[in-house]
C-alpha cells in the first residue's frame, strides 16, 4: 500500500489531482450486534452494501462431474461515509458477519484507524472471534455494549472482566440507534487510538 | 427430470459471470487499488462514448466527484474485484485520477475528532 504521506511519485501526482483524501474504521460484532444499525446512525448517505467474490473455494475441488458444487461465496459489507472536512472523507464499514472470511477483515483492516467491536449482552460469547482478530493484529480497538429494548444489562466492568478485556481500552453502554450514541463511540475510538500513539511515541 | 441439485435464481449465480467484463482478469494493472482509494475522472482526458464498454462509462459517470472504490462497486451492483480491474484500465489511459487511503497518523487523527465532535 502506497501511502500519500511517503511522498512516493504516484502518490504525489494522484495528490494533485484528487483533493480529497479518506480513512475508514471498522465496526464489528456478531449477527445482530447492530453493526449496520450504527452505520445508518452516524452516516450521511443511507448504508451501502459492496461485495467481494471468493473463488478459491473451488480450488481443490477438481471433480469436472460436480456441477453441483457451488464454486463463487459472495462477502457483503455494509458502509457509509462521513465528509469530516473538505479534504477528508471517513467511511465506515461493518465486518462480514460471517467469522470464516478472514481474509476479508484482513482487507478490511488494512490501515483502517481501528475497530468498534459491538457486543450484544444476551450473547457476549459472539464477540471472541473479533476480539481474537483485534488481538492478534494489534488493531485498536474499543467496545460498545448495546443496551437497548432494556435488556439485561452488565456493567462495563462486568463486561471487561466476561471478554477479558485489558483495562486500558475503554468499554462504553451505547444505543447505537442514537445518533449522538454513535458519536460517542467514534469519539473514544478516535481518542483511545491518539491516546495509543502518544504512548508510543 | 429435475433433480434435487437443480439451481434456481440467485442459487445458480448471475447470468453474466462479473470476471467476463474483465475479460477474466482478477488483477489490476499497474495500481493498487484498496476499497476506500478515492477515484476521480480526468477533466481533462474524456472518453469517447462509442469505444469504450459501458461498464467502463458507467464507473467514469460515477466518479465525477472524488468517490471511494466501494462506493462505485455499490452502486453498480459489481463485486469489488471486478471494479478494481475496470478502474485500473481506466486509470492506465488516464481516464480517472486517483488517491490512496490515507495513513491514520496523529494528524488526521486528530482531524477525524474535530469533525466528529462537529456532527
Amino acid at each position: 500500500m502506497v501511502s500519500v504521506g511517503s511522498d512516493t511519485g504516484a502518490g504525489r501526482s494522484a495528490r494533485d489531482l484528487v483533493a480529497v483524501a479518506a480513512v475508514k474504521l471498522l465496526i464489528a460484532g456478531g449477527f445482530g450486534a447492530g453493526k449496520t444499525t450504527m452505520v445508518a446512525s452516524v452516516s450521511e448517505i443511507t448504508p451501502l452494501r459492496t461485495e467481494e467474490q471468493l473463488t478459491q473455494l473451488s480450488v481443490g475441488v477438481d471433480d469436472l462431474t460436480g456441477v453441483e458444487k457451488k464454486t463463487t461465496t459472495t462477502v457483503a459489507m455494509d458502509f457509509g461515509r462521513i465528509t469530516i472536512g473538505p479534504d477528508l472523507i471517513l467511511y465506515l464499514f461493518g465486518t462480514p458477519g460471517q467469522d470464516r472470511f478472514w481474509f476479508m477483515w484482513d482487507e478490511l483492516a488494512q490501515g483502517a484507524i481501528g475497530a468498534i467491536l459491538l457486543a450484544d449482552p444476551r450473547r457476549l460469547d459472539s464477540c471472541f472471534p473479533a476480539l481474537d482478530f483485534f488481538e492478534r493484529r494489534g488493531i485498536p480497538f474499543i467496545v460498545g455494549v448495546n443496551c437497548f429494548d432494556g435488556a439485561p444489562l452488565y456493567t462495563p466492568e462486568e463486561v471487561r472482566q466476561a471478554l477479558d478485556i485489558e483495562a486500558h481500552i475503554p468499554i462504553l453502554l451505547s444505543d447505537v440507534r442514537q445518533r449522538e450514541s454513535s458519536k460517542a463511540l467514534l469519539i473514544a475510538l478516535t481518542e483511545h487510538v491518539l491516546a495509543l500513539n502518544e504512548q508510543r511515541a | 427430470m429435475e433433480d434435487d441439485n437443480t439451481w434456481f435464481d440467485e442459487e445458480a449465480g448471475p447470468l453474466v459471470r462479473p470476471y467476463a467484463m474483465t475479460g477474466g482478469r482478477t488483477r489490476t494493472g499497474q495500481t493498487e487499488l484498496d476499497m476506500i482509494t478515492l477515484v476521480v475522472a480526468s477533466r481533462r482526458r474524456h472518453a469517447r462514448p462509442g469505444a469504450m464498454e459501458p461498464e467502463y462509462l458507467n464507473i467514469l459517470s460515477l466518479c465525477q466527484n472524488p468517490t471511494s472504490v466501494a462506493e462505485i462497486s455499490a452502486n453498480l451492483n459489481l463485486p469489488l474485484g471486478v471494479v478494481k480491474v475496470l478502474l485500473g484500465d481506466l486509470i492506465d489511459q488516464e481516464l480517472v485520477h486517483f488517491r490512496t487511503a490515507l495513513t491514520p497518523d496523529n494528524e488526521v487523527l486528530q482531524a477525524v475528532l474535530n469533525g466528529i465532535r462537529r456532527l
